[in-house]
């Protein structure tokens, strides 16, 4: 089974997670939060980067990093869809990066272990980074739950309105390196945990009927690849 | 006789700092100014921003988030030093938000295409490395501290905007002239950014006295066009002033007449973009007002509880 479906599924994760994060960047609620976004988003683009650098080199077939992110439409895009709707309430950001980064964390704390030498060394890189990321969003999530009684609501409806893209993340993967079903428990209990000690209830929201691994996406993420490949395409084969 | 000892620290080129005496128009003016300068950091955040999900090359992606990223920085080092004097953040901001103080004029120009990503960097940080050089020697200390810093930082952008032309100019023809449509453009706005000219810069002789300004606009104007000149026969673009021209007797350059009535329309808020600048910032600080909220909340909460634990 060939490396490069999950590769490029873990590359596209990271890459729309960072487009995503990086609107923020000039628009959050207070400056420390434009840097501190502008950092989690960075890391995210470097994970996607060396991914996909790598999907490309195992693939054979000379495709750069740029290829993969500019010259792919969205059938060919393998992310999850907690990852690519749109994200411009404060509350689904730190609950959605709360529900990524805790499941990036176990992931690429079990790659970093795996038989393939770059993958693990990209995961042990990684690891580090999104631990600070859970971190952050753990804190967010403990000072808008048990903050005011307008931030407690918000940051509910903003756990129940990510919720039912949880399950995606632990759906087979072809040729996965990590079974996605054994991170499950681990995630959740953490997830969880932070949902508590924020004085906010566990959502029950059901899943969707999700198919981003096979590039079955939402609408949405075809508006965010015009926006970002649409220079790149518009000038084929040149430096920039 | 705290004035004296100020007069004296200034007389030896010594450092104000933050618990010496200052006359009161002195802390004024560079609340101001400090503020002012601040206020330019993070609204310059938004024209760069604007091109951040479309940047062409995932390289290109992660520079420009990390050049936004330090301006956000910069804005940080700024506002913490102007709060050195008795003012706060919020308060500033406010000023900002309500309109009553400035940010450079500059970034009420669009950034309609991906080379004014690179003409901003290798103009605009260009300029402005050309005004904030001298103010690492600011009689205020932690203003000329503050500055060190953030020139290190400029002077990479600056690169990396020049890198970003040289690139397009050397390219395709399309992204050559994307790249010379950009420098008309911003051009003769990067040589507004040093302000008025000498002799309609009503405050400037008070600011030299005092030791915050140590050159005057022009002078600091001159040096900018001397410097980028040769740099754009570098990259092969053309600036777009037919009087440019080496002057042998003067030894510098000679240009053509900035149109300074444009300068005081963008200044009274008609430019390109000013509403557009200002809906965004203020945007932003509105719609995070209950983020803000919460964390105070929280915070309180926490306090609290520690006591109420001891
Ligand atoms: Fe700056
Ligand atoms: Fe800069």
């Amino acid at each position: 089974m060939s490396l490069v479906p999950y590769v490029l599924a873990l590359a596209d994760d990271a890459l729309v997670s960072a487009q995503r994060t990086a609107w923020w960047i000039s628009r959050a609620p207070e400056l420390e939060e434009d840097l501190a976004l502008a950092n989690i988003g960075l890391d995210q683009l470097g994970q996607a980067r060396s991914l996909l650098s790598y999907a490309g080199a195992v693939e054979g077939a000379g495709r750069t990093e740029d290829d993969l992110a500019y010259l792919r439409d969205d059938r060919d895009f393998r992310n999850v869809w907690l990852v690519e709707r749109p994200q411009t309430d404060f509350g689904v950001t730190m609950a959605r990066l709360l529900v990524f980064s805790s499941w990036q964390c176990e992931l690429y704390a079990a790659l970093a272990s795996c038989g393939d030498p770059t993958v693990s060394a990209i995961a042990a890189k990684a690891v580090k980074e999104v631990a600070y990321h859970r971190d952050h969003a753990r804190l967010w999530t403990l000072r808008l739950g048990d903050g005011t009684e307008e931030s407690h609501q918000r940051m509910q409806a903003a756990l129940d309105a990510e919720w039912p893209y949880v399950e995606e993340l632990f759906e087979p993967v072809d040729g996965a390196l990590v079974d996605p079903a054994s991170l499950r428990t681990a995630v959740l209990d953490r997830v969880q945990s932070v949902v508590q000690d924020a004085t906010l209830a566990v959502p029950t929201t059901a899943p969707v009927v999700g198919g981003g691994r096979r590039g079955l996406h939402t609408e949405h993420l075809g508006h965010l690849l015009a926006d970002m490949q649409h220079l790149h395409r518009s000038h084929p084969g040149v430096t920039w | 006789m705290p004035e004296v000892t100020f007069d004296q620290l200034l007389a030896d080129d010594g450092r104000v700092e933050p618990r010496d005496e200052m006359p009161d128009a002195y802390r004024r003016t560079l609340i101001r100014q400090i503020a002012q300068h601040a206020h330019s950091e993070i609204i310059g955040m938004q024209p760069e921003g604007n091109w951040i999900s479309r940047a062409p090359s995932l390289r290109r992606k992660a520079i420009l988030m990390a050049k936004v990223q330090d301006e956000a920085g910069h804005g940080l080092y700024l506002y913490a030093a102007a709060e050195t004097l008795g003012v706060d953040r919020a308060d500033l901001l406010d000023q900002l938000h309500t309109g009553r103080q400035k940010y450079s004029s500059i970034f009420n120009y669009p950034t309609l295409s991906w080379a004014d990503v690179g003409a901003i960097g290798w103009l605009v940080d260009g300029a402005a490395i050309v005004n904030q050089v001298p103010l690492c020697r600011c009689s205020y200390g932690p203003y000329a501290r503050a500055m060190v810093r953030v020139c290190k930082e400029e002077s990479f952008h600056q690169r990396q905007g020049f890198e970003i032309l040289h690139t397009l100019a050397h390219g395709s023809p399309a992204q050559h002239a994307m790249a010379q449509d950009a420098v008309d453009r911003y051009w003769w706005p990067s040589l507004m950014m040093f302000g008025p000219p000498d002799d309609d810069s009503p405050n400037s002789a008070r600011s030299m006295a005092w030791g915050i300004k140590r050159f005057s606009n022009d002078e600091l104007r001159q040096r900018f066009v001397d410097m980028t000149v040769p740099q754009a026969e570098v990259l092969g673009l053309t600036l777009p002033d037919p009087e440019l021209r080496w002057d042998e007797e003067r030894g510098h350059y000679a240009f053509g007449t900035v149109d300074f009535s444009e300068l005081q329309e963008v200044i009274a808020g008609n430019g390109p973009c000013n509403r557009d600048r200002m809906a965004h910032r203020v945007g932003a600080h509105e719609d995070g007002a209950w983020v803000r909220d919460a964390a105070t909340a929280y915070a309180l909460k926490q306090a609290a509880r520690t006591e109420g634990a001891a």
